[in-house]
C-alpha cells in the first residue's frame, strides 16, 4: 500500500492559462496534475498523488476564506498521509496560496504538509509554522525541486525523525537541530574565514538572533510605601532543594516563602545553580538573595515592605524561552500581591 | 618560534609492576604514578585517596565525574618543560622537541563541585560525543580528606592530574616517536617579508577566567588576573595553558583541548599556504564589566597593531561569556579586522529558544558546536569508574536523570567536551 497524497497547484501549472486566467476557483481532479507527475516518479510507488487541488491565485487571494473552506473540506473528506503544494519557485501570489493553505491543513486538520518555494516568496514568511523546501526562483528549477521535495515529503510520510534543516534541506525554522557536520568545527571556521578574508560567499551556522530589549519601567515614586519583591536566576532554594530545580537548563522556578525571615543562613538556604563556585552562595545565601539588607531597609523605614514571598530559578543554561515564561508567570501574582518593584539579582 | 612534536602512539594500557612504553603499550605501575603525584604537598594534604583504572575504546565503561583530561607529554630538547609554571620552571616553551605520548590520556575524576564534573562513555551512543571515548584512558579516581574546602582540593586534584600526565609523559623520553611534525610561526618583519601576499591571521583565545573554580593557568598565572596578550602558537601547543574549571561539561576546555587546541592545529595546516599565521591572542572571560571592557579593547587593539587581516575567535563556557565574545567579536570588525567566532548554543531541550545570551550584527560568521540542551539518553555501562551518585545534580542532569536500570537521560551538557567551542568535534546544529 502506497501513502496518499494530495497536491495544490495554480491554475498556470495546471495548463488552464496565465494571469489572465487567475481568477479561477477551486476545483477537485482525480490523480496528478502537470507537476504531479514529477513526485510520483520520484516516489516510485511509495507514495502516489490521490487527488489534485487547482485554484487560480487570484481567486485564493480575493476570496482567501471561502477558498480556504472549500479546499479544506475536500482534503478532509480524502484523508491522506499528506498535503504537498506547490512549488511555487518566485511566484508571489502562488507562494502565498501555497504556504497559507498548506498551514490551514495542518492546523485545521492535523494533516502532515509540505510546500516548495524560492526563499524570497513572500510565502516563505510562514516557514516557522510549516516546512518548506527552498527552490530555485524560476519554473526552471522544477527537475531539482521537484525531488528534493519528494524526498522529505517521504520522511515526514514515514514518521522519521526530521534532521537539521540543512540535512533534510528545508528552510530554517527556528527549531536549532544537532548533527554530526563532516569537519570539525575549527576546520569549517578556518574555510569560513577564508572565504570572507576572500569576499567569496560564506553561510554563517548561526544567523545572530534579534533581541527582545525591555524597556525600563519609571522609578518607583516613593520606596518607603513600596512593597518591594526579591527574585533571582541565582538558584537560591530552601536546603535541600525540594522542588528539584535543575543545576542547568532549569525547566521551573520555586515560589518560597520569607515571611518573619530577618536573614538567609547556611542551616536554611543554598543555591541549586550549577554555573557558578556555590561555596561563597551556600555558605551566606544573602550573598546572592539579600534578604538580610532589604530587612535592615525595611526596619530602617527606607522600604515599606519586604514581599513574604520570593521566586527563584537557575540561569544557567536556561533558555531565554523558558526564562520569560518563568516571569510572565510569577509576575502575575507579584502583580496580584500588590508589589510595586522587584529587585532581580543574577549571578 | 620552531617546535618539533614527535607523536609516540599507544594502543593500549597495561598495569604492570614497571613503567615503560614498549611497542605502542603503556605499561605502567600505579602505585609509581601514585608516589610520584604525592610528593606535592597539597595533594598530601588534601587528596585522601587517589585509584587507578584503565578505560579503553569501545569498552562497556562510563567514567564519571570527570574533572580534567590531560594528554602525557615529555620536552627531550630545548628550555622548559611540561605545565611551565605549574610542574615545570617557568621558562618560555614551544621550541625544541616535545614528545607526545598519542592516542591515551590521562583522566581526573572524582568529586569537586557535584554540578561541574562529566561523563564520559567509552562506548554506545554517548562515545559519539566525547573525543575522549576513542582514547585509552588511565583514570585516577580522588577523594578528598574530609572538611577539606572546595578551592584547595580542586587546586590538589588539578595538580594531581599534572603530576600524573608528567611522570607518564616521562616514559616517552627515550622512545622513538612514529610520527615527527614540525611548526614554525615567524617574526612580524620576517613573516611578511616571507608570505607578501598572504593574509595575516591570528587566532583570539578566549580563556575561561569567571574565577571561584572557574579558572584557566597561563604560565601558571590565573588568567583572570592576565591582560590580553600574545603567544607563539607553539607555546599553547607544548603546555602553555591548562585548565582549573569546573564549569558545564559540554564546552569546558580541558587540559587536553588547550594542547590539541584545533584551531592552532588547522591554522598550522593552512599557514604559508592560504594564510599568514602570526599568532595567538589570550583574552580572558571576567565577570566584572570593566574588565570585559578592558579585555575586549586590549584584543581589538593587538589586532589592529599586528596589522591583522582576519581572527578566528574561541569561547569557553556559555551565558556570561557570551558577552565577552560578542564584546570581542564586535570591536575587533570595528577596527576592520574580519572575524569567524566558535560558540555553542542553549537553545532549549526544544531548540526552539535563541542560543546565545548576547548577539551583534557583527558577528555574521559563526560556526557552532551544536545545541548543548539537546536531550540524549546514555544506556547502562558495564562498569562506572568513579560514582554515578552526582548524575542526576550535574549541571545538564535533572532529578530522575539517573534510572533505575542505570541508564542516564540527560542534555548533552553532561558528556565531557560534547560541545566544545575550539571546534574540537564534528557536532553542528542548523
Amino acid at each position: 500500500m502506497s501513502y496518499r497524497v494530495v497536491h495544490y497547484i495554480n491554475q498556470f501549472f495546471a495548463n488552464i492559462g496565465g494571469e489572465e486566467m487567475a481568477h479561477v476557483a477551486p476545483e477537485l481532479r482525480e490523480g496528478f496534475v502537470g507537476p504531479g507527475l514529477a513526485f510520483n516518479q520520484s516516489w516510485k510507488g511509495e507514495a502516489e498523488i490521490v487527488a489534485t487541488v487547482v485554484c487560480g491565485d487570484s481567486h485564493f487571494a480575493e476570496h482567501e476564506k471561502e477558498a480556504q473552506e472549500q479546499i479544506l473540506a475536500w482534503v478532509k473528506e480524502l484523508n491522506p498521509d499528506l498535503f504537498i503544494a506547490g512549488p511555487a519557485f518566485n511566484a508571489g501570489r502562488y507562494g502565498y496560496a501555497c504556504a497559507t493553505i498548506a498551514n490551514a491543513v495542518k492546523e485545521q486538520l492535523g494533516i502532515k504538509v509540505l510546500t516548495g518555494m524560492y526563499e524570497e516568496n513572500p510565502g516563505a514568511d510562514l516557514k516557522d509554522k510549516i516546512l518548506i523546501v527552498p527552490t530555485a526562483n524560476s519554473a526552471a528549477g522544477m527537475r531539482k525541486a521537484a525531488p528534493a521535495m519528494a524526498k522529505l515529503a517521504l520522511k515526514l510520510m514515514k514518521g522519521e525523525k526530521l534532521g537539521a534543516s540543512c540535512e533534510d534541506n528545508y528552510m530554517p525554522n527556528g527549531i536549532r537541530v544537532n548533527f554530526f557536520e563532516k569537519e570539525r568545527g575549527s576546520k569549517r571556521a578556518v574555510k569560513m574565514l577564508l572565504n570572507k578574508l576572500a569576499d567569496k560567499p560564506f553561510v554563517t551556522e548561526y544567523p545572530m538572533p534579534s533581541f527582545d530589549r525591555v524597556a525600563p519601567n519609571p522609578a518607583v515614586k516613593d520606596l518607603s510605601k513600596a512593597t518591594i519583591a526579591l527574585c533571582t536566576s541565582g538558584g537560591i532554594v530552601p536546603k535541600g532543594n525540594p522542588d528539584h530545580i535543575e543545576s542547568s537548563s532549569a525547566s521551573h522556578y520555586g515560589e518560597y516563602s520569607i515571611a518573619g525571615v530577618e536573614a538567609l543562613c547556611e542551616a536554611t538556604h543554598e543555591t541549586a545553580h550549577g554555573g557558578y563556585d556555590p561555596v561563597y552562595a551556600n555558605a551566606d545565601a544573602n550573598r546572592v538573595l539579600p534578604v538580610d539588607v532589604m530587612r535592615e531597609f525595611e526596619r530602617e523605614g527606607k522600604i515599606g515592605k519586604l514581599h513574604d514571598l520570593f521566586y527563584t530559578t537557575v540561569g544557567n543554561g536556561t533558555a531565554v524561552a523558558s526564562a520569560k515564561k518563568f516571569a510572565a508567570e510569577y509576575a502575575q501574582k507579584l502583580l496580584q500581591a500588590g508589589v510595586n518593584a522587584v529587585i532581580m539579582t543574577s549571578t | 618560534m620552531k617546535l618539533e612534536l614527535g607523536f609516540i602512539e599507544i594502543k593500549d594500557i597495561q598495569f604492570s609492576n614497571e613503567c615503560k612504553v614498549e611497542n605502542g603499550t603503556l605499561f605502567v605501575d600505579a602505585e609509581a604514578v601514585k608516589a610520584f603525584v604525592y610528593e606535592d604537598d597539597d595533594v598530601k594534604a588534601y587528596v585522601k585517596s587517589a585509584c587507578f583504572d584503565i578505560a579503553k575504546p569501545g569498552e562497556s565503561v562510563r567514567i564519571t565525574p570527570v574533572k580534567d583530561v590531560i594528554e602525557p607529554r615529555v620536552k627531550v630538547e630545548g628550555p622548559g618543560g611540561q605545565f611551565p609554571g605549574v610542574i615545570a620552571k617557568v621558562d618560555t616553551v614551544g621550541s625544541g622537541r616535545t614528545h607526545v605520548l598519542r592516542g591515551m590520556a590521562i583522566v581526573t575524576a572524582g568529586k569537586i563541585v557535584g554540578f561541574q564534573e562529566g561523563i564520559i562513555d567509552m562506548s554506545g551512543p554517548g562515545a559519539e560525543y566525547t573525543p575522549f571515548s576513542k582514547l585509552n584512558n588511565l583514570v585516577m579516581v580522588c577523594e578528598p580528606v574530609e572538611g577539606v574546602h572546595q578551592h584547595d582540593y580542586e587546586r590538589a586534584v588539578r595538580i594531581a592530574g599534572l603530576r600524573a600526565a608528567t611522570f607518564v609523559g616521562e616514559l616517552g623520553r627515550n622512545v622513538t616517536p612514529d610520527e615527527v611534525q614540525s611548526f614554525e610561526t615567524y617574526g612580524i618583519k620576517e613573516g611578511i617579508e616571507k608570505f607578501p601576499t598572504l593574509p595575516r591571521v591570528a587566532y583570539v583565545h578566549m580563556l575561561q577566567s569567571q574565577g571561584l573554580l572557574h579558572d584557566t593557568y597561563v604560565y601558571g598565572v590565573d588568567a583572570k588576573r592576565t591582560l590580553t596578550t600574545i603567544l607563539y602558537p607553539t607555546e599553547t601547543m607544548d603546555g602553555a595553558i591548562i585548565s582549573g574549571n569546573c564549569v558545564s561539561a559540554c564546552d569546558k576546555n580541558t587540559t587536553y583541548h588547550h594542547q590539541n587546541n584545533p584551531v592552532v592545529a588547522d591554522l598550522f595546516e593552512q599557514h604559508g599556504k592560504t594564510l599568514n599565521y602570526v599568532c595567538n591572542i589570550i583574552t580572558n572571560e571576567n565577570v566584572y564589566l570593566a574588565d570585559k571592557q578592558r579585555s575586549s579593547d586590549w584584543s581589538a587593539k593587538l589586532c589592529r597593531l599586528l596589522d591583522l587581516d582576519g581572527v578566528i575567535v574561541s569561547q569557553e563556557g556559555f551565558g556570561n561569556p557570551d558577552t565577552d565574545l560578542i564584546m570581542n567579536t564586535k570591536k575587533i570588525e570595528q577596527m576592520g579586522v574580519k572575524t569567524t567566532i566558535i560558540t555553542d548554543e542553549y537553545a532549549g531541550q526544544d531548540g526552539k529558544s535563541q542560543s546565545l545570551a548576547d548577539a551583534d550584527p557583527l558577528a555574521d560568521a559563526v560556526v557552532t558546536g551544536g545545541n548543548a540542551n539537546e536531550v540524549i539518553v546514555l544506556p547502562p555501562m558495564e562498569k562506572v569508574i568513579g560514582t554515578l551518585n552526582y548524575v542526576d545534580v550535574i549541571a545538564g542532569g535533572h532529578a530522575g536523570s539517573l534510572r533505575e536500570d542505570g541508564s542516564i537521560e540527560a542534555e548533552l551538557q553532561v558528556i565531557t567536551g560534547a560541545t566544545n567551542e575550539m571546534g574540537f568535534n564534528r557536532l553542528s546544529a542548523r
